[in-house]
Formats: C-alpha cells, sequence, structure tokens
C-alpha cells in the first residue's frame, strides 16, 4: 500500500469547545489507483486531507496513524514533512491562486520548486517547467512561462497549479475540488487531463469532491463521508449501482439528472450536524429514514459487505435495499437552536466563527458565479 | 390550471425584445477624454414567458446571464423592451412608475447568506418589501402574513425574532424566498438560487420551489450553471454564450435534440452519476478560452470554439430562427444539427 | 383528503401559536466577546472611574476650584504637597489652588473635547461617508474631492492661526477639532460603504424598491456601526491628544478653565521647584485614560469583527 490511515482523527480548538472534524477514518491507496472521497461541506473531507499532508491549521490536532510508503509520516518533524510533501505527495486545491504567488512568475515559482528539491540549475529547471507545463496542455508553454498567475484564466490556471504539483513527479496527488470553481466544459478538460496525467505519470489520486457525478467519472474506489466519519467504502460500479448506506442512497437520489426525465427530486430533510457537538450515535441519524433506536446512541461500526466494500449501517442492507419508506417533510426551527437543544444549555454559547470545514451551515464556498 | 406548454395563446407575462446591456469599461490610468470601451454583457436578448412557465437560462460564468436578470429587474441599465403582461414597456419607466411593477417582479439570489441583512431579524427581512410596497397594512397584519409565509416555505413561524447567522444555508434560502414572495409577484428571477447548496440541501429547495410555483401559478426564470438542475425544473430551457441566445427550446428537446453545436458541447461535459455511463461518454471538448466580451468576434460569437466554424460564420452574425410560434424550437448556428463521430475526434486531436 | 387537510391546518395552527424565540442579534455577540476580554473590561472599568471623578469628582473635593489657598502661597514646595489634613489631596499649583478640584475640571474639559470632536466625526462622517458610497458616479466624486481639499490644508497651523486671531476660546477649539474630526471617519466609512453596496442584501432592496435613505438608514449604517464604533473610540484619545497639544502650547482653554493639557504644562514648567505632583497627577488620568480607550478600542475591533484576528 502506498497511503495507510488508520484511525485518523482531527480535532479544532475553538472558543466553544472542540470541533469534531474527523473521527476514526481509515483508508488506503495502492499505487496507481484513484480513490474518491465524497462528502458535503462540513463532512471533514478536507480535513482529512489537511491531515494526511500536515497542513492542517493552527488550532488542529491530530491523532491515529499515517504511513506513506510503509513511513509514518503523522506528526512527523517539520523537515520530513516538508521534503515528503515536494517529492513525493502533492496538492491541488480549488482556488489556485492559495498556492500560485500572485507577485511572481510562473517560470520562477516552477523553477524554484525544481531548484530547491531536485538540485537542478536555473535554466534547466525553467525548461523542465515548460515541459510540464506542455504536458498539462497549455497552448505555447514557452511563451507563457514568463506570465504571471493572473494573467491566466481560470481553467489555464488550474492547469498551471496541476503542473507545478506535477513537476517532482510524486506517488500520490491530493486533488481538493480541484474543478469545483470552474464552468462545466473546462471541468470536463481538467478532469480528463488528470486522468491521462496519472496514466502517463503512475502516480496514486485521492479525489475529493462533493459531487457524485466527477466521481463516477474518474475513481476506481470511493469513500463516502458524513459528519467526519466514514459511511460506505466500495468499489465505483457497485457503489452507484446499489448505494448500501441512507446516505449514499439519499444522495443519489436526491440529484437531479441530465440523463433522465425529472420527476420529483426526493430531498434528505434536515440539515448537516454541528461538529462541535456530533450526536453520540451515528451522525445522519436525524435525518436518515431507516433510523432506529439504537442508531441514537450507538456508531455503527464500518463492516464488511462484500470483498472490498464495507459500510457503517446498523439498518441491514437489505431494508436499506428495499427502498426508503416515505418521510414527511416536517420544518425544523433555526440551526442555532438545534445546537442548542443537543448542547442543553442555554443560549449564549454558541460558536464565533468556527474553523474552516468545519461549520454547520450547508454552504460550500463554490458555485462562484 | 392549464398547461403553460399547450396553451400557446395566452398573452405572455413579459415579451422581452432586443435586450441590450452594456457597461462603459474604464482602464485605470485613463485620462477623462479617453472614450471609454463598451463591454456588451448581454447582446440583443429576445424571449417570451407566460404566466405560471419556468424559463431556464444555462451558461457558463461570464455569458451574461446574471446581467440579464438584474437588468429585467432594474438594477443595471438596459436598452431594448420589456412588455409586462399590461402592455406597459418596463424599461422605459422611471424609478417611481416602475416601483408599481417590483412587487410583480421579485428575485431570489445565490448566496443565502449574504443576501440576508445580518443586523436585522428574519421577521423584519421578510417584511420589508411588504412594508415597502403596502403601506395601508397594520403591524399585526404585517406581521401575520410574514408569519403565515414563513410557515409556507418550511420555516417555524415561532423563529420569526432571530438572526440569519443562526440559521443554516438552506434555512436562509428559504427565507429569501419567503421573502420574494411575500408580496405575491407574477415572476421570480432566481439567480443560482441552489449553487451555494450542499446537494442534499440543494433537492430541498428545488423542490420547495417546484410546489410554490404550481400552488401559486408563478412563473419562474432559472438561472444557473448546473444544467441537470436547470433541466429539472424548466419548462424551455435558453443556452446563452457571450450575451446572445444560442440555442432556447423546451427542456426536454434542449437536451434529447440539441441542434447548437455549443449546446451539445455543455451537455457532454455535464457529469452523470453512473460509471457506466461516464466511461462511454464522449465529450466534446471546446478548444481555447472564451473571448473577451471587450471584443467579441465578428459573425457568429462561438466560432473561434465552434468545431464546425466555416468561413460564413466569421462574415454572417446568425439569426435565432427555427420554426414560429411560441414554443418552436429555435436556434442561433448556420451549420445546426448533430455533431458527428468523425467531428468530434477531429476536434480532440486538436485539443489533446 | 380532509384528514390531511386537517392535519395540516392544525400543524399550521399550532405553528402560529408557538410562543416566539428570541434571536441572538450580532450585537449580543460582540457584547459577550468584548466581556471575555479581559484587558478590555479593565479598560472599560477604568473610563468608568474617570469619568466618574470628572462628573462627581467635586463633591469630594474640600477646596473650590477657583479659590486660592493664602497660608499655602508662596510657599508651594513646602505647604502644598498632597495631603489628606489639609484637604489638598492632590497638594496645589504654583497659586495655591487646590490640585485635586482642577483635575477634576480638566478631566471634564479634556473628556468633554474627545467626546464632542468623536460625535462630530461619527454623525457627519458616517452620513457624509455612506452617502457618498451609495450615491456614487460624479456625487461621490465631488464629495470625496471636497474631503480631499479640507484635509490637505495644515489643519494645525490653521487651528494655531485661528486661535491667535480670534483669542482663545473652547468653542473656537471645539470648532476647529470638529472641523478635522469627521473627515477620516468620512472616508472610512466610504470605502466601507462601497464594499457593502455590492452585498446581495442591498441589490436584494433596491430590487424591492425600498427607497435609497431607507437603505442608507436600514441597511448600510447599521452594518458599518462596528468600523465606526472602533474608530471613534480610537478618535476620542486623539481628539484629548490634539487638545492637550494645544493647551501647552498655550492655545488651549483659558483660565480659569482647565484641562489635562493646561495643567501638564504648568506642571511640567514647575518641574525643577521640587513641586512634582503637580505634573503627575494630571499626567496619570492622562495616560490611563489614553491606555484605556485603546484597550476598549482593540477589544471592541476584536468583537465585531472576529475573523480578523
Amino acid at each position: 500500500m502506498l497511503l495507510e490511515v488508520k484511525d485518523l482523527n482531527v480535532r479544532f480548538a475553538t472558543h466553544d469547545g472542540e470541533v469534531k472534524a474527523v473521527n476514526g477514518i481509515d483508508l488506503d491507496v495502492a499505487r496507481g489507483e484513484t480513490l474518491g472521497i465524497v462528502g458535503e461541506s462540513g463532512s471533514g473531507k478536507s480535513q482529512l486531507a489537511f491531515a494526511i499532508m500536515g497542513l492542517l491549521a493552527r488550532n488542529g490536532t491530530t491523532t491515529g496513524s499515517v504511513r506513506f510508503d510503509g513511513q509514518e509520516i503523522l506528526n512527523a518533524p517539520a523537515r520530513t514533512l516538508s521534503k515528503l510533501r515536494a517529492d513525493r505527495i502533492a496538492m491541488v486545491f480549488q482556488d489556485p491562486m492559495t498556492s500560485l504567488n500572485p507577485y511572481m512568475r510562473v517560470s520562477d515559482q516552477m523553477a524554484e520548486v525544481l531548484m530547491l528539491h531536485k538540485g537542478m540549475g536555473k535554466a534547466q529547471a525553467v525548461a523542465e517547467s515548460v515541459r510540464m507545463l506542455d504536458a498539462v496542455r497549455i497552448p505555447d508553454a514557452r511563451g507563457r512561462v514568463r506570465l504571471h498567475p493572473h494573467e491566466f484564466s481560470g481553467g489555464m490556471r488550474q492547469r498551471v497549479m496541476i503542473a507545478m504539483a506535477l513537476l517532482c513527479r510524486p506517488d500520490l496527488l491530493i486533488a481538493d475540488e480541484p474543478t469545483t470553481a470552474l464552468d462545466v466544459t473546462v471541468q470536463a478538460q481538467i478532469m480528463q487531463l488528470l486522468d491521462e496525467l496519472q496514466t502517463e505519470f503512475g502516480m496514486a489520486m485521492i479525489l475529493i469532491t462533493h459531487d457524485l457525478g466527477v466521481v463516477a467519472g474518474s475513481c476506481e474506489r470511493v469513500m463516502v463521508m458524513y459528519g467526519g466519519r466514514t459511511m460506505e467504502r466500495a468499489p465505483v460500479d457497485p457503489l452507484f449501482a446499489a448505494p448500501s448506506h441512507p446516505y449514499t442512497q439519499g444522495l443519489l437520489a436526491a440529484i437531479p439528472r441530465v440523463d433522465q426525465k425529472g420527476a420529483r427530486l426526493s430531498a434528505i430533510p434536515g440539515s448537516p450536524p454541528n461538529m462541535t457537538r456530533p450526536p453520540a450515535g451515528c451522525p445522519f441519524v436525524p435525518r436518515c429514514p431507516y433510523a432506529m433506536d439504537i442508531c441514537q446512541d450507538v456508531m455503527p461500526p464500518l463492516v464488511e459487505l462484500e470483498p472490498a466494500r464495507r459500510r457503517a449501517c446498523h439498518a441491514a442492507v437489505e431494508r436499506v435495499w428495499a427502498g426508503p419508506p416515505a418521510l414527511v417533510e416536517t420544518p425544523e426551527p433555526a440551526a442555532a437552536e438545534m445546537q442548542e437543544r443537543m448542547a442543553g444549555d442555554l443560549p449564549g454559547n454558541l460558536p464565533d466563527a468556527a474553523v474552516a470545514g468545519a461549520g454547520s451551515a450547508g454552504v460550500t464556498p463554490e458555485g462562484g458565479r | 390550471m392549464t398547461d403553460p406548454l399547450t396553451n400557446g395563446t395566452s398573452a405572455p407575462l413579459l415579451d422581452v425584445r432586443d435586450l441590450r446591456v452594456t457597461f462603459d469599461i474604464r482602464r485605470d490610468g485613463d485620462m477623462p477624454w479617453t472614450p471609454s470601451r463598451h463591454l456588451r454583457a448581454v447582446n440583443g436578448v429576445d424571449f417570451t414567458i407566460h404566466p405560471g412557465e419556468t424559463l431556464g437560462i444555462v451558461g457558463e460564468s461570464g455569458c451574461g446571464k446574471s446581467t440579464l436578470a438584474r437588468a429585467l429587474i432594474g438594477l443595471v441599465p438596459a436598452t431594448g423592451r420589456a412588455i409586462w403582461q399590461d402592455g406597459t414597456d418596463l424599461l422605459s419607466l422611471n424609478p417611481r412608475q416602475m416601483l408599481r411593477y417590483r412587487s410583480d417582479i421579485q428575485m431570489v439570489f445565490q448566496d443565502p447568506l449574504a443576501s440576508l441583512n445580518p443586523r436585522m431579524t428574519v421577521g423584519q427581512i421578510i417584511a420589508e418589501p411588504l412594508t415597502t410596497h403596502r403601506k395601508g397594512l397594520s403591524r399585526d397584519e404585517v406581521k401575520l402574513r410574514v408569519k403565515q409565509m414563513m410557515d409556507r416555505v418550511g420555516l417555524l413561524p415561532n423563529q420569526i425574532n432571530r438572526y440569519p447567522h443562526e440559521f443554516s444555508g438552506g434555512q436562509c434560502q428559504r427565507i429569501g424566498i419567503a421573502r420574494a414572495l411575500i408580496v405575491e409577484p407574477k415572476l421570480i428571477i432566481c439567480d443560482e438560487p441552489v449553487s451555494a447548496l450542499d446537494v442534499s440541501i440543494q433537492a430541498q429547495v428545488i423542490n420547495l420551489l417546484d410546489d410554490l410555483q404550481r400552488d401559486l401559478g408563478l412563473a419562474l426564470i432559472f438561472i444557473a450553471h448546473d444544467l441537470s438542475v436547470v433541466k429539472h425544473i424548466s419548462d424551455r430551457v435558453m443556452v446563452l454564450y457571450l450575451g446572445k441566445i444560442m440555442e432556447l427550446e423546451t427542456a426536454d428537446e434542449v437536451y434529447a435534440n440539441p441542434q447548437h453545436p455549443y449546446t451539445q458541447a455543455l451537455l457532454s461535459a455535464v457529469p452523470v452519476p453512473d460509471p457506466a455511463r461516464e466511461r462511454a461518454k464522449r465529450i466534446i471538448p471546446l478548444e481555447g478560452d472564451l473571448p473577451s466580451p471587450l471584443a467579441p468576434p465578428s459573425g457568429c460569437v462561438f466560432r473561434t470554439r465552434c468545431p464546425r466554424a466555416q468561413a460564413l460564420c466569421a462574415e454572417k452574425v446568425p439569426v435565432l430562427t427555427g420554426g414560429h410560434g411560441e414554443h418552436a424550437h429555435r436556434f442561433a448556428c448556420h451549420f445546426p444539427g448533430p455533431l458527428t463521430a468523425a467531428e468530434i475526434e477531429a476536434r480532440r486531436g486538436v485539443a489533446a | 383528503m380532509t384528514m390531511i387537510d386537517r392535519e395540516a391546518i392544525e400543524r399550521l395552527g399550532d405553528n402560529m401559536a408557538a410562543q416566539e424565540v428570541a434571536g441572538r442579534s450580532p450585537w449580543a455577540d460582540a457584547r459577550r466577546r468584548f466581556l471575555r476580554n479581559k484587558a478590555a473590561v479593565a479598560g472599560l472599568i477604568v473610563l468608568m472611574l474617570v469619568l466618574a471623578f470628572g462628573l462627581f469628582g467635586q463633591h469630594l473635593a474640600a477646596w473650590n476650584n477657583e479659590d486660592l489657598d493664602f497660608n499655602v502661597m508662596g510657599m508651594v514646595a513646602e505647604k502644598g504637597q498632597p495631603s489628606i489634613e489639609s484637604g489638598h489631596y492632590f497638594g496645589t499649583d504654583e497659586l495655591g489652588r487646590d490640585l485635586f478640584a482642577r483635575t477634576v475640571q480638566g478631566t471634564r474639559v479634556s473628556l468633554l473635547v474627545g467626546i464632542v470632536g468623536a460625535a462630530i466625526a461619527v454623525v457627519v462622517g458616517t452620513l457624509y461617508g455612506a452617502i457618498s458610497g451609495f450615491a456614487g458616479g460624479r456625487t461621490d466624486q465631488i464629495m470625496m474631492r471636497a474631503v480631499d481639499i479640507l484635509m490637505s490644508i495644515p489643519y494645525m497651523f490653521v487651528l494655531i492661526l485661528l486661535l491667535v486671531m480670534f483669542g482663545r476660546s473652547m468653542w473656537l477649539l471645539f470648532l476647529g477639532i470638529g472641523l478635522i474630526s469627521w473627515l477620516d471617519m468620512a472616508r472610512i466609512v466610504r470605502g466601507q460603504t462601497l464594499t457593502l453596496k455590492n452585498r446581495e442584501y442591498i441589490e436584494a432592496a433596491r430590487a424591492t424598491g425600498v427607497p435609497g435613505w431607507r437603505i442608507i438608514l436600514r441597511h448600510i449604517v447599521p452594518n458599518l456601526l462596528g468600523v465606526v464604533a472602533v474608530y471613534a473610540t480610537l478618535l476620542i484619545p486623539l481628539m484629548i491628544l490634539t487638545e492637550s497639544f494645544m493647551s501647552f502650547l498655550g492655545l488651549g482653554v483659558q483660565e480659569p478653565l482647565t484641562s489635562w493639557g493646561a495643567l501638564i504644562s504648568e506642571g511640567a514648567k514647575t518641574m525643577n521647584y521640587g513641586t512634582l505632583w503637580q505634573l503627575a497627577f494630571p499626567l496619570f488620568f492622562f495616560v490611563i485614560t489614553l491606555f484605556a480607550f485603546f484597550f476598549v478600542g482593540d477589544g471592541l475591533r476584536d468583537a465585531l469583527d472576529p475573523k480578523d484576528r
């Protein structure tokens, strides 16, 4: 295994207590394979990636184990991590401008990485950068390498960032919502590019996204996250053909589809949980049509359903496959009140500004236009 | 209720003709006497919308769809004509005359939280259009109506004194919808109302809009970049590119039988949550970037990226044609029709 | 069918009758955050004490601020030092006037200058900036150029000239300080308004047809108040400093009125005669007040804008 994560937990210290962003996640990625991690905002998917990369915000702590190529890297010294990050694990973000310096020419930024980590000379490093920009299909790479990042369009900027991530030919690429801010036609091109590059470079990829459509097109295995926990982990075909977890099932039913005649969408009622005070049992309980008493108090373990396929649900899989009972949608009070009720204390003790990715509101910063 | 699609003879609620929005752009450092450059955000758009109908508008960023919405509601100045049901041209009205029609056209915004004033309670936010347009109402009456509306959109009326930051994203969007509905409008313009929401919440809001439209007989203009959402909710779909209509047709027909190459490229790029289909699908790549709207291409604006562009496309602007009548399939292309596999392959070769 | 309808109606009835829940306004949140900030709360307490001193101090004084103590006169260094028996808690000044009473008076004048200056800045600056920013276009250009012109005048020089020409008076000082204090505020508020103007909730109000003045009063000004409050707390000490500087130069308030600046100036002149208390007491009040204002200002900024931390 290239990457093995065992019982990973991520906690953030905030003003109103600990945010339990990631809870006991296990995952592994083999060389050359693509793992998709799907979840909504606040599901902990991005924090999981940051934890693996050792890039958590300062108020974050991690426990558990992350082994990369046999070496333990969780909470490793900064020197080891930064060497590893440049050389063997690379990350691509939703907003390219977070990793590109707006005041430096693309050529200088890219060459710097190579000179630092590969000990190349300047001219050689620039030549290699141009080759990499060519590899991500940027037309006229030689001419455009001298430009500043803001002189590229959104899609091209994302390509530049991918080129930068690939400079040292990493074994693992973590792509965190790489196409969320882009238009569909550009998204399709970037996803296709990532696919091609993956084969070309033989690297493994973790693709983090909220879009099940993107996952269907480019992943071999999928992990579905909710409330910082794994709900279901399966190869892509069976997951989409017969989702075994109520949440996956709900998500798939809630997506309007371009290729199908639109009946009424079956929405998942309610809102995602607040991770300052997660439910004792399964985080999906308040919104689950199959919920039983036991679900309130006991988090179901991630058990094997079929080879390579695991689910965390108390409800029997046959029950889930039989389809959900009809639910009556009832209005719920403001999210703030739900938290107060759950905490059982008086109002006046609520989040200031929760840390990134730990908010309770179902708003993602994507969309853009 | 009669189906708006078969009822082709009904008078349109809004008849828009040759709508144009032009922004004057001045670069930093331009002298005061330097002539400003014109950015044609919306460049001659014609369409009609009937009572109870949903018109979807799709296009990528920079196609002018949000500007079009803002022009219809009077937030940006526009030229052309927009004839309301009663024969008034909304674009020719001064602000005072326009006030009468403002309660007929309301808008739902993209960012649920940003569209609500953080210093006002939910009650005050929802009541604002009411206190602006129905000045005679007593305080109790206003409050009663606000509470009824909150119940209607799936919010608990006893939460009337809470502030926006106490609600989740989906709930905030419900507040935005309640604010739009409180003055009983005939047309609601939804500018990307669900694109900032999570998938599970998105479906709640779409269903709510669906129900409200059916119950209240509203006309909706639904703007989104997500083609699947637009297809789901719309009766007819308008595809915009660089401020011009590329194709306009019933939702089913646009998706089943797209004629314009741009529509086909858009559709081919939409990811579908079905691995088998995803692997089998053939994406039509669009070469290069969106041209600058400051200097749009001559002739057909899409020609620079079109797999089928020919000399004629650079010379002559294609007009929106293809049948008459209210609901005819119309497209603006010199060479319409499905792209062949050979054409797509040729284009792929270029792009790769 | 009727069953469902009745259920729905009953539910509606229940929902409508339910007790209204109070919300937590952003102000309440800010107050809570402010009260958790120890330095800011300490600053606020100090300010309260200074204010109480200015308001009620004269009732504690054994001497009137204008009366001369003839026992002390001429022997200030020996007999005029702070003492409880003589009733001169802070000692006396060179003329034998009670320094405690004088400090109370100086505190009043200095705080008044600070608060009046800041109040002018808040009211005029906020409205001017909000109108300029919201109107935009040519109006904005003209209004902001006017501010630029006023700002480019070396105000300290003009103020000194005015005071020399028309004689020293407190009202002229207020006028001078008031004239310049709102300029920065107007600029800051205009900048904030420009960013607020493009928020979707302002667009929503405009789309509904809410009149411009109501958008300014209901949507823009309440959302500006955070910035304004922070800036005002930093402006008050600036005003006090300006007045003190003028008074130190001998151009500020006129005898028998006094201010911290005037007292410090007097105290500094007599430092060498061994009457250090004449400098120490006014200076102490001056310094703790400025510190307290800065702490409160910092606390307000953190409380109102938690993301900036």
